[in-house]
């Protein structure tokens, strides 16, 4: 008798769950079917970051080239080459110390003077997106606010170029883009 | 040193070194678990020596994803270790957040705004909840049955819209900084979490009537890998895996953090220690989960996220320091010895899953191979956390 009643508890409970079988069978489907459809709680997703461009002139970016985001960095992503407006061949990987145009440095007077204002120009900018965790350390710690993130959830590849993202190509691309389709708005 | 090993067998070292043990009749079979197995929920591999469909002897083997990250955190300086965090623990990884950072910040003597810390709360709590429905899910898919992951993963599934509005991630958060969060919540943050606090607390009874009820699962979880608290106390078992032992222990509430003892929560605890009692007990923390975030909504105090006296470099002093939270899978601790430069000298890492893992050995001794695998799906292992 025990165990009978046991047996009929126990179908019980089974006819309890296929109860909530069914009435989630009568349910509208809750499954996004990618890529006939895509989802819609992206954004505020955080893909890859992108440079910031300066607000009036969307082709340069806002960097200063304070080499933060390289510094703080867990997996050294980010690589950055600059130069000093009228030094051409590029510090690749030093910041430089410039020193103050009133401090003579011996035997420098063959040299051509230094400039009143030091000009940095950002040579590249790049991403390897490969070793990022998207920490967001490097945005954080950017005093000028000219990293952010994309919400580029759809980036796949099969070559590690793939991910060598050269940000600061991919930013004067967009401006150029932007002013494009700018100017053939004001065509027509 | 002293490896006692049989090198008649074949296989590798740790095979070897298992067999000599075995018993004389030789009518023994070693069968090797993973590393590559679905029930072991990872890389781990256990080799167990089977007397028909029974265990006699167990040995987890580890290491097939150690990642060094006690080793990182010497190499890295303070913020530069963060990321690690989220990956400790993939399904927990707030809970590893705050013990870093929890570290960190008691050695320097950093304060956290009140806002912040209720912000953890519950953002730790929402986690908390995602782990243990991946957890459920995971289990009842080790002891066959498909559908209810389906179910768990549609509400995990909401937690993680919830969280990547405050941490712009689904999985492997690195949300919180020293002294503070990275980005304040947005009121739909705080809608969406009462939303989801009202809505998750229906559904538990249909997750009951689901599946807890249910003859099967009763069948394959009741007066199997019964733990005794002695056992568990032992082994340095933590989280749901004590408590399913009877023995209500709780970091939040016994060393109470951040501000845990402003929130009331029950321990649920279980009283054989069998794996219908570590079932039963997560099954309750997610309901005092939802409980503690809806506490911590309405208490959610006005003001700034991170410290506004955090010193622009993080540079702890000379010392050493432990910090305890509540993760998961039990007490996640992190043990920190600072020499007072930008690196730490030492990190240790105390993971829960360690130690839960530890006694599956002893458990999983003479029972059947089929029981084994529901008392490692009734430890809820991660393991990446149990290699660091």
């Amino acid at each position: 008798m025990r165990r009978l009643m046991k047996a009929l508890k126990g179908l019980w409970s089974l006819a309890v769950g296929l109860r909530i079988t069914a009435v989630e069978l009568i349910k509208p489907q809750i499954t996004v079917h990618y890529p006939r459809k895509e989802v819609d709680n992206l954004a505020t997703y955080r893909g890859h970051i992108e440079l910031v461009p300066q607000d009036e002139d969307p082709g340069t970016p806002r960097c200063i080239m304070c080499w933060r985001c390289v510094d703080i960095c867990p997996s050294r992503c980010i690589t950055l080459r600059m130069h000093v407006q009228g030094e051409e061949t590029g510090r690749a990987a030093d910041p430089g110390l410039r020193l103050s145009p009133d401090v003579q440095v011996p035997y420098s007077q063959h040299l051509a003077p230094p400039p009143d204002r030091i000009v940095r120009v950002l040579d590249g900018y790049r991403l390897n997106y490969s070793l990022c965790s998207l920490c967001g350390l490097c945005v954080q710690s950017c005093p000028v606010d000219a990293i952010r993130f994309t919400g580029n959830a759809y980036l796949v590849g099969t070559t590690r170029q793939t991910f060598d993202i050269d940000l600061l190509a991919r930013l004067q691309q967009r401006a150029a883009s932007t002013a494009a389709a700018r100017g053939a708005a004001r065509a027509a | 040193m002293g490896h006692d090993v049989n090198e008649k067998l074949t296989g590798d070292f740790y095979t070897k070194h298992f067999a000599p043990a075995l018993s004389e009749d030789g009518d023994t079979l070693i069968l090797n678990i993973g590393p590559q197995h679905p029930a072991t929920h990872g890389v781990l591999r256990v080799v167990v020596e089977l007397d028909g469909e029974y265990i006699r002897k167990s040995e987890p083997v580890l290491g097939y994803i150690h990642r060094m990250h006690e080793q990182m955190g010497e190499v890295k300086t303070y913020p530069q270790y963060l990321p690690n965090m989220g990956r400790v623990d993939y399904l927990h990884a707030l809970a590893w957040n705050w013990a870093y950072v929890g570290a960190v910040e008691k050695l320097m003597g950093i304060t956290v705004p009140p806002r912040a810390e209720y912000i953890r709360v519950i953002t730790c709590e929402l986690n908390r909840i995602s782990s243990h429905l991946l957890w459920w899910g995971a289990y009842l898919l080790d002891l066959g049955g498909f559908t209810p992951i389906l179910y768990g993963f549609a509400d995990r599934e909401r937690i993680l819209d919830i969280l990547q509005i405050v941490t712009g991630s689904r999985l492997t958060y690195c949300y919180f900084r020293f002294g503070g969060v990275v980005t304040d919540v947005t009121d739909e943050f705080i809608a969406l979490t009462r939303q989801f606090c009202r809505d998750f607390t229906q559904r538990l009874p249909m997750y009951r009537d689901l599946v807890t009820g249910n003859m099967i699962l009763r069948g394959r979880c009741e007066d199997i890998g019964v733990l005794s608290p002695e056992m568990a106390r032992r082994y340095g078992a933590t989280g749901p895996v004590l408590r399913g032992s009877g023995v209500a222990y709780d970091v939040r509430r016994f060393e109470p953090y951040s501000v845990y003892d402003r929130l009331a929560f029950d321990i649920p605890t279980g009283q054989a220690g069998d794996a219908m009692d570590r079932y039963e007990v997560r099954m309750a923390e997610m309901a005092q989960s939802v409980r503690i975030i809806e506490q911590a909504l309405e208490a959610l105090p006005a003001g700034d996220v991170v410290s506004p006296d955090l010193p622009e470099r993080v540079i702890p002093p000379k010392g050493e320091i432990y910090f305890a939270v509540e993760g998961a899978r039990g007490k996640i601790g992190v043990y920190l010895l600072s020499d007072g430069t930008a690196k730490p000298y030492r990190l240790k890492l105390r993971s829960p899953s360690f130690s839960n893992l530890s006694l599956f050995a002893e458990l999983a001794q003479g029972t059947l191979l089929a029981d084994a695998i529901s008392i490692m799906g009734s430890l809820d292992l991660v393991i990446p956390e149990i290699d660091r």
